[in-house]
C-alpha cells in the first residue's frame, strides 16, 4: 500500500505555492515561473473503492458546502449530480461483462480531473477567475468570476457548476489550500481502502504500474493507467480495470480534448473578428479621407423645387 | 389604394414645398424606434466584446463590472429583438428588392466615388440600406436564439453542452458581422451628409431626396396632397 499522507504539524506554515507559481491564469498573460514545482496528483483506484462515500462526506466538510437534501429515487447517486455544493460525486454503473457474463459494479468518483491543457481556463472570459498552478493545480478565483458558464463550455468532462446563490463556477480544487500547507486533499485522507491516494504525479504513476500489474494477475488483461494525453494527462488519474474502454465508468471520455468547437471560438473567431471589425472601421476612415463628404449641391435642391414647383401649379 | 402608395412612400411621408424643399423622412415613433435599437445595439456590442477578448474587457467597468454585464447582456439583447421587431415592420416591405437595385449595387464604384447622377432612380431605400436591413435582420435572428442557449441564468437546463459550444461560436461570430454591418451604416449616415437629420429631427431637404432617392421623391410629389394631409391628421 502507499504511506498515507502523514498528519501535519499544527504549527503555522506558509503555503507551499501561491501567485509566484502560476502557470496559465484566464483571460491574462503570466509569466510562468522559471522552475516549475513538482508535479502533484492524485490516483484514483476505482478497482478499490467499495462505494462508501467517505470521500464526499470529507469534501462537504472541508469545503463547508451544504447540498441539498434530495428525494431517493432509487438509484446510489447521491446527490443526482455534481452541484455548486458537491464537487465530487461517486458515479455507480451496473456493467455486465460480456466476455465472463459477470456483472461488475462500476463505481467512479467523479470530478475535476485538474487537466494539464485546461479547456475551462482556455474558455474563461475573466481575468484570473481561472488559474493553473505549476504544480499542476487548476484552480477558481470566486472574486474573479463572473458567472458566464464559458468554463461549462470548455470542460471535456463536464465538471464546473455555478451558483445560483453568488453566480460563480464551483468545482474540485484538489483542496489546494490543504495540499499548500503539507497536508493531503480532504478525500483521499478519508477513503478507507485507500482506493484514492496522494503525492507527485511520479510517484502516482509508479503506485498505479503496481496496482495494475496486480490487477492484470487478477485475469484484468486491460487494466491500464487514465492519464488522458489528448489533454496533456491530468492530475487527478484514475486505475481502470477495463482501460480499453473508459466510457463504461459512467461516461468517462475515452481520449477527451478541448472541443474543436471552443478552440475555433477562442482562436480563429477572436483574430479574425478583431481584423474585420478593424478593416471596416479603418475602411471608412480611409474614405472618407480620401473622398470627402458626400454633399447635396444648389442644383438638387434647385430641381426639388422645380419638381415640386410642377406639383402645386 | 392609400396602403399601397403608402408602402411605396413611407408612413406620414411628404413634401413640403418651399425654399429649401423640405421632405418628412420618418415620424416620431419610427425615430423613437430607431433610436431604442441603436441604444441597445450600441451597449449590446460593448458588453459583448467586453467578453469576446480579454484586452477589452475593461469595457465591462462600463456596465460596473463582469458580473453586472454577464446578467444584463442578454436583457438587452431582449430589448433590442422587440424593438427591432418594431423597425422590422415599419420597413420591411419598403425593404424588398426591386430591379434598379441591382444596377444601383453593380455600380458600386460611382456609389462610391459619390457619383449619384450615374445612379438609377431609387426608391426610399437604395441597395445598399437594403442590405443593411436584411443582414441586421437575419443576424438579429441569430444572435437572440444562440444568445438565448448560452443564457445559462435561465435556460441551462435546455440544451445540451455540446449545443452550447456551438451557440457561444455562432453569436460570437454573427456579433462580429452584425458590428461590422453597424459600422458601414453609421459611416454611411456620416458620410451622405444631411442623412442624420432625417432619422434625428424627422426630415431631409428636398435637394437630399432628389440627389439619393429621386424615385421616391417623385412618388411623394405625385401623391394628392388631400388625402396626404387627412391621414396625418388622423394620426
Ligand atoms: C439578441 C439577443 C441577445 C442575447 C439573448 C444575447 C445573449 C448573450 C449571452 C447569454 C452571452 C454570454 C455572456 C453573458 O451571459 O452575458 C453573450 C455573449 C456575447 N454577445 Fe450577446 N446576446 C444578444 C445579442 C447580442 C448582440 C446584438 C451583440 C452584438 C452586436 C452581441 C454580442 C455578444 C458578444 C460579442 C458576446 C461575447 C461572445 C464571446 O465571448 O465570444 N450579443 N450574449
Ligand atoms: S463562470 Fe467559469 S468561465 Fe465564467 S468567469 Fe467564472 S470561471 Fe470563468
Ligand atoms: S476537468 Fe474540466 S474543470 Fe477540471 S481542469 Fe479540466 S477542464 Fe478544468
Amino acid at each position: 500500500m502507499f504511506p498515507p499522507v502523514p498528519n501535519p504539524s499544527t504549527g503555522p506554515q506558509s503555503p507551499k505555492f501561491g501567485e509566484q507559481d502560476l502557470m496559465r491564469r484566464s483571460a491574462s498573460n503570466v509569466t510562468p515561473p522559471a522552475e516549475r514545482q513538482t508535479e502533484v496528483a492524485k490516483l484514483i483506484d476505482v478497482s478499490k473503492c467499495i462505494g462508501c462515500k467517505a470521500c464526499q462526506a470529507a469534501c462537504i466538510e472541508w469545503n463547508d458546502t451544504h447540498p441539498e437534501i434530495e428525494e431517493n429515487v432509487g438509484v446510489y447517486e447521491n446527490p443526482h449530480d455534481l452541484t455548486p455544493d458537491m464537487f465530487t460525486l461517486m458515479r455507480f454503473t451496473e456493467w455486465e461483462n460480456p466476455e465472463t457474463n459477470n456483472l461488475e459494479w462500476l463505481i467512479r468518483k467523479d470530478g475535476c480531473m485538474h487537466c494539464e491543457d485546461p479547456g475551462c481556463l482556455k474558455a474563461c472570459p475573466a481575468p484570473g477567475a481561472i488559474v493553473q498552478y505549476s504544480n499542476g493545480v487548476v484552480d477558481f478565483v470566486h472574486e474573479n468570476c463572473i458567472g458566464c458558464g464559458y468554463c461549462i463550455k470548455g470542460c471535456p468532462f463536464n465538471i464546473p457548476r455555478i451558483s445560483q446563490v453568488d453566480h460563480t463556477a464551483y468545482k474540485c480544487t484538489l483542496c489546494s489550500d490543504r495540499i499548500a500547507v503539507g497536508q493531503g486533499p480532504a478525500c483521499a485522507k478519508a477513503c478507507p481502502t485507500q482506493a484514492i491516494v496522494y503525492g507527485t504525479k511520479e510517484e502516482m504513476k509508479k503506485h498505479a504500474e503496481g496496482r495494475i500489474t496486480d490487477l492484470k494477475s487478477r485475469g484484468f488483461a486491460n487494466a491500464g493507467l487514465y492519464d488522458p494525453p489528448g489533454v496533456g494527462g491530468t492530475h487527478v488519474m484514475y486505475v481502470l480495470h477495463h482501460a480499453d474502454k473508459p466510457e463504461i465508468y459512467a461516461g468517462l471520455p475515452n481520449n477527451p480534448t478541448i472541443s474543436p468547437i471552443v478552440e475555433a471560438w477562442k482562436g480563429m473567431t477572436k483574430y479574425a473578428g478583431l481584423a474585420v471589425m478593424g478593416v471596416a472601421a479603418v475602411t471608412g476612415f480611409l474614405h472618407y479621407m480620401v473622398n470627402g463628404p458626400n454633399r447635396v449641391s444648389e442644383e438638387d435642391e434647385e430641381a426639388a423645387e422645380r419638381l415640386t414647383g410642377d406639383r402645386s401649379s | 389604394m392609400s396602403t399601397n402608395t403608402e408602402s411605396d412612400v413611407g408612413k406620414g411621408n411628404s413634401v413640403h414645398p418651399g425654399k429649401p424643399v423640405m421632405v418628412d423622412r420618418y415620424t416620431g415613433g419610427a425615430r423613437i424606434n430607431h433610436w431604442i435599437t441603436a441604444g441597445s445595439l450600441v451597449l449590446l456590442a460593448l458588453s459583448g466584446l467586453s467578453l469576446f477578448h480579454p484586452r477589452l474587457f475593461f469595457l465591462s467597468a462600463l456596465f460596473g463590472g463582469g458580473q453586472l454585464v454577464r446578467a444584463i447582456h442578454p436583457w438587452i439583447g431582449v430589448v433590442l429583438f422587440f424593438s427591432f421587431l418594431g423597425l422590422f415592420l415599419r420597413f420591411w416591405k419598403l425593404n424588398l428588392w426591386k430591379r434598379e437595385d441591382g444596377t444601383w449595387l453593380a455600380r458600386v464604384r460611382d456609389v462610391l466615388t459619390a457619383h449619384d447622377e450615374r445612379l438609377p432612380e431609387v426608391g426610399k431605400y437604395n441597395a445598399g440600406q437594403k442590405l443593411v436591413f436584411w443582414s441586421m435582420s437575419i443576424l438579429i435572428i441569430v444572435l437572440i436564439t444562440s444568445g438565448v442557449v448560452i443564457w445559462d441564468e435561465y435556460f441551462a437546463a435546455y440544451t445540451t453542452i455540446e449545443q452550447k459550444r456551438w451557440a457561444v461560436l455562432v453569436h460570437s461570430i454573427a456579433a462580429i458581422l452584425a458590428i461590422s454591418v453597424w459600422i458601414t451604416h453609421v459611416y454611411a449616415a456620416i458620410w451622405v451628409k444631411g442623412t442624420i437629420r432625417g432619422m434625428v429631427r424627422g426630415s431631409v431637404t428636398g435637394g437630399w431626396a432628389w440627389r439619393y432617392h429621386r424615385k421616391w421623391l417623385r412618388e411623394l410629389v405625385a401623391k394628392p396632397p388631400a388625402k396626404d394631409e387627412k391621414r396625418t391628421a388622423a394620426e
